[in-house]
């Protein structure tokens, strides 16, 4: 198996910054780096299982009911998420709200399904599933790290700026409540879109 | 009356789809690039919005909620069928958007062909889906907030594409970085326009 399959999706393909894939659902969950988590670890087991099932039934399904068989199958697994989440970690998935059934819709599901899974063999169906996961894991986990940081000195949770340094005790320090606002996860992908292609000149648009 | 025009402004300004919710940001980067191709995605949002959501509400009240088959039949006075939401509400959005395709093949090949796979694509719009699970969210009471709410959120998202596509069009003379041209400069624009937008948060209705 070929080992770009795994690596692409990090730098080179990332489904977030290149191929601009599964925006919709992710930015509004970034403000902090708990729920960011269970969000990306829940859109990689879905990516990866969808891709799997549908790889397996690739020569079964007629092409032209193929978008409501995709549907059905990522929406079976988006429940069974959805239901996991509120059994066992009750308080993330009221944070998440609407944004677990949006996995659904989350374009990065059915882009890899009708890109790759369609035309490969299971196994490689469901490591690019992961990995496509896993990339997309990794930008809202940095976004969410810049925001938590600076807009509310925690990480987790847990204070990380100490407490003497804000100017309510005496310090120098305030958060940046702009980082709390939803308009600057856009902004954050944008600088993060920038350094990726100063780096990487093949990708630069003209 | 007045509850319905609040909530009308509050869809359209203060909760608008894009910046507040990011929902239906796939589409909304890649078709804003002419203002043409905008509008008439944008047109396309409103209308299986505006079908989409008063079904789904429908659905939900005499269906989907806990004890709302009652008016079937006393033994299915306790029967919670909440779990089937999503799969429900996915499969309304993907047969209209079939059928609005279809519509649009036959009386407008010209913008059929400008939208090009984005129409297929609206089935996966999370602004369309995003509605209807807020509306179930918020537990909208009547039929016609569900209908106000539908239209009003569908005509922010327009507003927002048109006004995104035609910056994008003006940025075309302008001398941006190079790596920060097409994507990155679009992300940061749009970062801006929410900013603008949050004024509107400032308004109790």
């Amino acid at each position: 198996m070929d080992k770009k399959i795994f690596t692409d999706p990090f730098f080179r393909k990332n489904p977030i910054t290149v191929l601009v894939l599964g925006i919709c659902s992710s930015l509004a969950v970034t403000v902090k780096l708990e729920p960011a988590i269970v969000m990306a670890l829940s859109v990689t087991l879905v990516t990866g299982f969808s891709n799997l099932i549908m790889s397996l039934l690739r020569n079964t399904i007629p092409n032209r009911i193929r978008i409501i068989v995709q549907l059905v199958v990522v929406a079976m697994l988006v429940i069974l998420v959805d239901q996991i989440l509120k059994a066992y970690s009750y308080q993330v998935s009221k944070q998440l709200s609407v944004f677990v059934g949006l996995i659904i819709t989350n374009c990065i599901i059915m882009g890899r399904i009708e890109a790759f899974a369609l035309g490969n063999k299971p196994l490689p169906s469901l490591v690019d599933g992961l990995a496509n996961g896993m990339g997309y894991g990794m930008i809202l986990v940095a976004i969410a790290f810049i925001r938590e940081f600076f807009g509310s000195g925690t990480l987790f949770g847990i204070q990380i700026i100490p407490l003497d340094w804000y100017v309510k005790n005496g310090g120098f320090y305030e958060n940046n409540g702009l980082m709390i606002l939803p308009p600057m996860a856009l902004i954050i992908v944008g600088l993060i879109i920038w350094i990726q292609r100063s780096y990487q000149k093949e990708l630069v648009e003209e | 009356m007045q509850d319905l025009l609040s909530l009308f402004v509050k869809s359209i300004f203060v909760e608008n789809m894009i910046f507040a919710y990011f929902l239906g940001m796939c589409s909304y980067l890649a078709v804003s690039k002419t203002v043409k191709t905008a509008t008439g995605l944008g047109i396309a949002v409103i209308f299986v919005l505006g079908v989409t959501l008063p079904i789904n509400y429908l659905l939900n009240k005499y269906v989907l909620t806990p004890g709302s088959l009652a008016w079937l039949s006393s033994d299915f006075a306790d029967l919670d069928l909440s779990f089937l939401s999503f799969i429900v509400f996915i499969a309304v959005v993907a047969s209209i958007t079939q059928l609005v395709e279809m519509v649009v093949e036959k009386f407008s090949p010209s913008l059929y062909n400008s939208l090009g796979i984005f129409l297929p694509l609206i089935a996966v719009n999370c602004a369309i889906l995003g509605g209807s699970l807020f509306m179930q969210e918020r537990g909208y009471e009547t039929l016609s907030e569900a209908v106000v709410y539908a239209l009003g959120s569908g005509i922010g998202w327009f507003l927002a594409i048109v006004s995104l596509a035609a910056i994008r069009e003006k940025l075309k003379y302008s001398n941006v970085p190079k790596p920060l041209r097409g994507l990155g400069i679009t992300f940061i624009m749009v970062g801006l326009m929410g900013i603008a937008f949050m004024s509107f948060m400032g308004i109790k209705l």
